[in-house]
């Protein structure tokens, strides 16, 4: 653990009022656990009391003061996975991680997890790893999704999946293709837009598969903030479309070559993003 | 001035009393466990209910944390408010049978049997012990952690703190933990207190700056003669 890591986090946070959680999920998304010494820290810079602080890092289960693996195994055990047989999955990742759910592989590989209910429930048992949805996981799938995990979720998230593939979009005002072939993410040509949020303007750069999160841009776009999106050739506003049904910022609408329209969420790090290829109106 | 009927007989008390005051104040007994003059009102134990307004619209709360309302009508020893006192101490029998407080509330206030699963908790979770450290004695050392079934009561990390001054005081609060103070880890031991005259106490000079509970206490004396 590094103190002056630790000093950066709590200094980023020192003008939010009650920042504690903010502090203690960042140092868990650096160290994946917290760190009796980073807690003790906080209280130290915090002025808080280090019970006040032992008291809120025990309340949240997402908070862990164990070290965690390198991967997170959470199998859900809410009332709709039970039925489903969630209690069998998990006796099988237990046995095949040779640990205890909340418990951590000797080699730091694994951290097996349970939890109740993700609101999937339709699509139970769920399981997810580090942060990968498994959905009507059976005990077969238990080895596969081990396998898959060992091999690397993100290579298989844009690779194997079905559910991501490319598409080529164009400005809904003027029709003109927003493809930039020089520019490859995710080895496609990128989908090139303007953007502009507190007061800064440049480009942005958007994975041209449908369904990946990867953005590039001009300047960096903070997390959560709301970006205009405007068309690069007729300089539009690319709205319309209404609000996020998850986090309510409003919905930047592109056309899709050969019909249809996908939607994307404006908010940094809202990954709201639908395709309707029966719809063209705009 | 707030103006207000508590059994029948028409007070005004200033604003921000709470019914508990009031009743102790006009001489209404109410039982209380987690109350503590000196000590923040909290509101945990529930044994202080009351009963408030009329008819259907009447309901309980804990008289230790509600302030008083104008107009307001307050029974303290209503038979709804009997019935969930002796529920309340009930199940604090259940949960924790061993305690001298909680027996002798419960034989004041005729509960003759106790219908719940038998638990031996030595911890209620009244946070008398918590309180009394933070706010006389300027320690903040224990606290709760975890929630739910899991929620309970101790150090950070359960290692002795840093910040306890081994004043004792969390101990001499506590309705449930008489038991406490023959603690036999030193490591996790809260405090050591005078109440079985062990060290700390005796060997006193590391502690010379402790702000104890109980000044002088027999230790202390034992050890200037
Ligand atoms: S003995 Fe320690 S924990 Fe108990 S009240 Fe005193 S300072 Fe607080
Ligand atoms: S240890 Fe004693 S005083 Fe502290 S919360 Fe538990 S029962 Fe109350
Ligand atoms: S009065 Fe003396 S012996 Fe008793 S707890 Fe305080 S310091 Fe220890
Ligand atoms: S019960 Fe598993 S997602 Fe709801
Ligand atoms: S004395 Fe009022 S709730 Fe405990």
């Amino acid at each position: 653990m590094k103190t002056d890591e630790i000093l950066g986090i709590v200094e980023r946070h020192r003008d939010e009022q009650g920042g504690l959680i903010a502090i203690l999920q960042d140092i868990q998304t650096r160290y994946s656990y917290l760190p009796a010494d980073a807690l003790r820290r906080v209280a130290e810079e915090t002025g808080r009391s280090l019970v006040d602080i032992y008291g809120v890092a025990t309340f949240y289960r997402s908070f862990s003061l164990k070290p965690r693996g390198k991967h997170l195994v959470c199998v859900c055990l809410g009332t709709a996975c039970h039925v489903r047989g969630g209690p069998v999955i998990a006796e099988k990742f237990s046995a095949l991680l040779g640990i205890q759910p909340g418990d951590t592989t000797a080699d730091r590989e694994f951290t097996l997890e349970t939890l109740n209910c993700l609101g999937a429930c339709a699509l139970g048992p769920i399981v997810v790893v580090d942060g990968h949805y498994f959905s009507n996981v059976s005990t077969v799938k238990v080895k596969e999704i081990m396998e898959q995990t060992r091999a690397g979720l993100e290579k298989v998230g844009t690779k194997g999946d079905k559910r991501v593939f490319p598409v080529e979009l164009s400005c809904p005002r003027c029709s003109h293709s927003l493809m930039d072939a020089a520019h490859r993410i995710d080895g496609h040509a990128a989908v090139r837009v303007t953007a502009a949020f507190n007061g800064s303007h440049g480009w942005i750069r958007l994975s041209g598969l449908y369904g990946s999160p990867v953005v590039e841009s001009e300047h960096d776009v903070p997390a959560d903030v709301v970006v205009n999106f405007f068309c690069p050739h007729c300089h539009a506003e690319l709205t319309g479309a209404g609000p996020c049904p998850v986090c309510e910022a409003p919905v930047v609408p592109l056309m899709v070559r050969g019909g249809g329209v996908v939607q994307i969420c404006s908010r940094r790090g809202c990954r709201y993003h639908m395709l309707d290829l029966e719809s063209d109106i705009v | 001035m707030i103006t207000l009927t508590i059994n029948g007989l028409q007070v005004s008390v200033e604003q921000g009393t709470t019914i508990l005051e009031v009743a102790q104040f006009f001489g209404f007994p109410i039982p209380t466990l987690c109350h503590m003059e000196g000590l923040s009102p909290y509101g945990a134990c529930r044994l202080c209910v009351v009963e408030i307004g009329e008819g259907s619209k009447s309901r309980l709360v804990s008289s230790c944390t509600y302030p008083v309302e104008e107009g307001m009508k307050v029974r303290t020893a209503s038979v709804r408010v009997v019935r969930a006192r002796k529920m309340v101490l009930e199940l604090l029998l259940a949960s924790c049978p061993q305690s001298k407080v909680i027996q002798d509330l419960a034989s004041a206030h005729e509960v003759r049997q106790q219908r719940f699963r038998q638990e031996h908790e030595d911890c209620i979770l009244c946070g008398l012990c918590v309180r009394m450290c933070e706010e006389q004695m300027m320690a903040h050392a224990i606290g709760f952690r975890g929630r739910g079934e899991h929620r309970g009561l101790g150090t950070p990390f359960d290692v002795h703190s840093e910040v306890c001054r081994l004043c004792g005081g969390c101990m001499y609060v506590c309705p449930a933990c008489q038991l406490r103070c023959t603690y036999t880890e030193p490591e996790k031991a809260i405090c050591g207190g005078c109440a079985n005259l062990s060290p700390p106490c005796l060997v006193k000079d590391p502690f010379d700056d402790m702000m104890c509970y109980m000044s002088p206490c027999v230790a202390c004396e034992i050890k200037q003669n």
